[in-house]
């Protein structure tokens, strides 16, 4: 269980972090989505203690994280897969996690199976790594305290698509198991694979915020005139309905409505359609887009997703 | 990355889902974890265990340690090579094998400290022990370790060297090194140490503590000297400000009280007031 209560981070002038709260639960997948910069990595820093918040607070198993007696224990936590002593190798990295965490040498072992990395693999030194190995080691050091709790930062970086596959099967089973997992990204079709519920940033505000299921819902639905019919009508009828509009580019349209409301106004409208059918992942990749695109200007508008 | 990866990945998780199953603890409870014993804070020996283990776990590291030794061998020989007969005493081996200790030792200090950040192990390091001033208590412990070590090391192979020096010579071994100036020798090193440690600690990056280190040991004793043969006022203060300079008292001799009292005058702006500004900047910083 993972609780972000107002979290705020300022430099200067600057607000990194927004007034950021959402929770991550138990048994589901939290993706923390957002484009570069808009804040995820220095939320992800407060939640460990590793940045002073301005204000707000996060809780992590039910307490500050600075109030954890043995942190390695409870959270997991891989921030960046390439803050780690170059010179080391990969198993002495993972023999002084478990050190710390008080836990047998053995552990280390068991987990460099467990991430895949051979031996010869594990006795090189972390300058020598790739960067998907290097992820496998971050995720390996995050595993090394049977935690509870999986914080990670960008985690499906630098891994190839069967690594990526294997990682979505990993957090997966660990959710599965009763753990509450929260991962970064600022690519959707890297989470939505993976996430239960997504919680999406955009210049250091929440954007947008749900399961995915819902969030696919608000997506909207493709709608598509038969060929020569009025399109234009549709969009007059829509739009008089309040409802947003898009034209892609083959033609059809998204509307921010669920399927039924859009078949009612096409009816209604007069206007035969060939196609109508919810937006699903298309149209969440589209929202995410247009929410990015949205929060780069000064005055973000989430009319979008509110509908 | 497929060619690294020697199982198929798809049956990875399989073979890994006992290992990742987290504890059967979802509530937010805390009262619930009481009673579990690994959750309970790492014992102060437990970190100072970890941190040196890091002090010599790297190549960086083993070699600045190993050089010790290796340099100590080496100024020995040297002496033994080329000092004259009449000079094959013990205080000449000891001073040869200091000198270049009393270089390594701080910089081993400093970059216990700073390779957290310059490395960015520190990430990890302070997400897995949040209490920093307890990670670096034990890196502080470590650090007056590894010296007094070395410096009974250095004892060690500069007796071996008196022995062996006189005996080439066809001399009696001269044992002019008292336990006391031996004392005052390691607690020199060691607030050199502290110097190289505080600086880390306040700056937290390698290249900058270790330059300034060495302007701090080497520049700074040089514009004090002359400003002290210039100015009499300078003069006057010189052993109670310049940190540096009442170190000297510790190469004699077993320091008299007037010359501690100059040590901890001088310590208090030169270590003291900017090791406790270091330490709660550290505490309160950014690691990114």
């Amino acid at each position: 269980m993972i609780d972000v209560n107002g979290l705020t981070k300022t430099y200067g002038a600057h607000r990194a972090v927004d007034n950021v709260s959402f929770t991550a639960r138990p048994g589901r997948v939290t993706g923390f989505l957002g484009p570069n910069g808009a804040g995820k990595s220095t939320t992800m820093r407060m939640m460990v203690g590793l940045t002073p918040p301005s204000s707000g607070t996060a809780r992590v198993c039910g307490a500050a994280y600075a109030d954890l007696p043995n942190p390695p224990r409870e959270v997991g936590v891989l921030l960046d897969a390439s803050a780690q002593h170059a010179g080391r190798t990969g198993r002495e990295i993972l023999t002084i996690a478990a050190m710390t965490a008080g836990l047998p040498r053995s552990r280390a072992t068991a987990m460099l199976d467990l991430v895949s990395l051979t031996e010869e693999e594990a006795d090189r030194r972390v300058r020598n790594y790739s960067l998907g190995m290097r992820q496998r080691l971050g995720i390996a050091v995050a595993l090394v305290g049977e935690p509870e709790v999986l914080v990670l930062d960008e985690p499906a970086n630098g891994l190839d698509p069967a690594g990526i596959r294997w990682m979505r099967d990993l957090l997966r089973g660990f959710a599965a198991a009763g753990g509450t997992v929260l991962l970064s990204s600022h690519l959707l079709h890297e989470i939505e694979v993976i996430a239960d519920d997504l919680v999406v940033i955009g210049r250091g505000r929440i954007v947008a915020e749900g399961t995915k299921a819902s969030l696919l819902e608000r997506a909207g639905t493709v709608v598509a005139p038969v060929e020569g019919a009025d399109a234009a009508a549709l969009v007059r009828a829509c739009t008089a309905a309040g409802l947003g509009v898009t034209r892609q580019g083959d033609g059809s349209l998204r509307v921010e409505a669920e399927a039924p409301v859009v078949g009612r106004l096409a009816h209604q409208a007069d206007v035969p359609l060939a196609q109508l059918q919810p937006a699903g992942g298309t149209g969440l990749e589209e929202m995410f887009l247009q929410l990015t695109a949205d929060t780069q200007r000064e005055t973000p508008t989430t009319e979008g997703i509110a509908a | 990355m497929s060619t690294t990866v020697p199982t198929d990945p798809g049956t990875a998780p399989a073979r890994a889902g006992a290992p990742t199953a987290p504890p059967a603890l979802a509530r937010s409870d805390r009262s619930d974890r009481s009673a579990r014993a690994d959750l309970r804070r790492p014992s102060f020996g437990r970190l100072v265990a970890v941190e040196a283990r890091k002090t010599f776990d790297t190549r960086a590291g083993l070699w600045l340690c190993a050089s010790i030794v290796l340099l100590a061998l080496v100024a020995t020989a040297a002496v033994i090579a080329f000092a004259p007969q009449e000079d094959l005493d013990y205080g000449q081996f000891a001073g040869a094998i200091g000198t270049p200790m009393a270089i390594i030792l701080p910089v081993l200090a400093i970059l216990s400290v700073t390779s957290e950040w310059s490395q960015r192990s520190g990430l990890t390091t302070f997400t897995m022990v949040p209490q920093r001033g307890r990670v670096i208590g034990a890196k502080a412990t470590v650090a007056a370790l590894v010296g007094v070590v070395s410096m009974l090391v250095a004892l060690g192979v500069g007796a071996v060297g008196t022995v062996v020096g006189s005996a080439i010579a066809g001399i009696d071994p001269v044992w002019d090194v008292t336990v006391a100036q031996f004392a005052a020798i390691v607690i020199a090193n060691l607030l050199g140490m502290a110097v190289g440690f505080m600086l880390g600690v306040l700056l937290r990056s390698s290249p900058a503590a270790i330059v300034a280190y060495f302007v701090y040991s080497f520049v700074l004793s040089t514009l004090s000297y002359t400003l002290a043969s210039l100015q009499q006022w300078w003069a006057d203060l010189q052993p109670w400000l310049d940190f540096n300079y009442a170190q000297t008292a510790l190469f004699q001799d077993w320091p008299t009280g007037e010359q501690w009292a100059h040590l901890a005058t001088a310590s208090v702006p030169w270590l003291v007031l900017p090791l406790a500004v270091g330490l709660l900047l550290l505490r309160r910083s950014e690691v990114k």
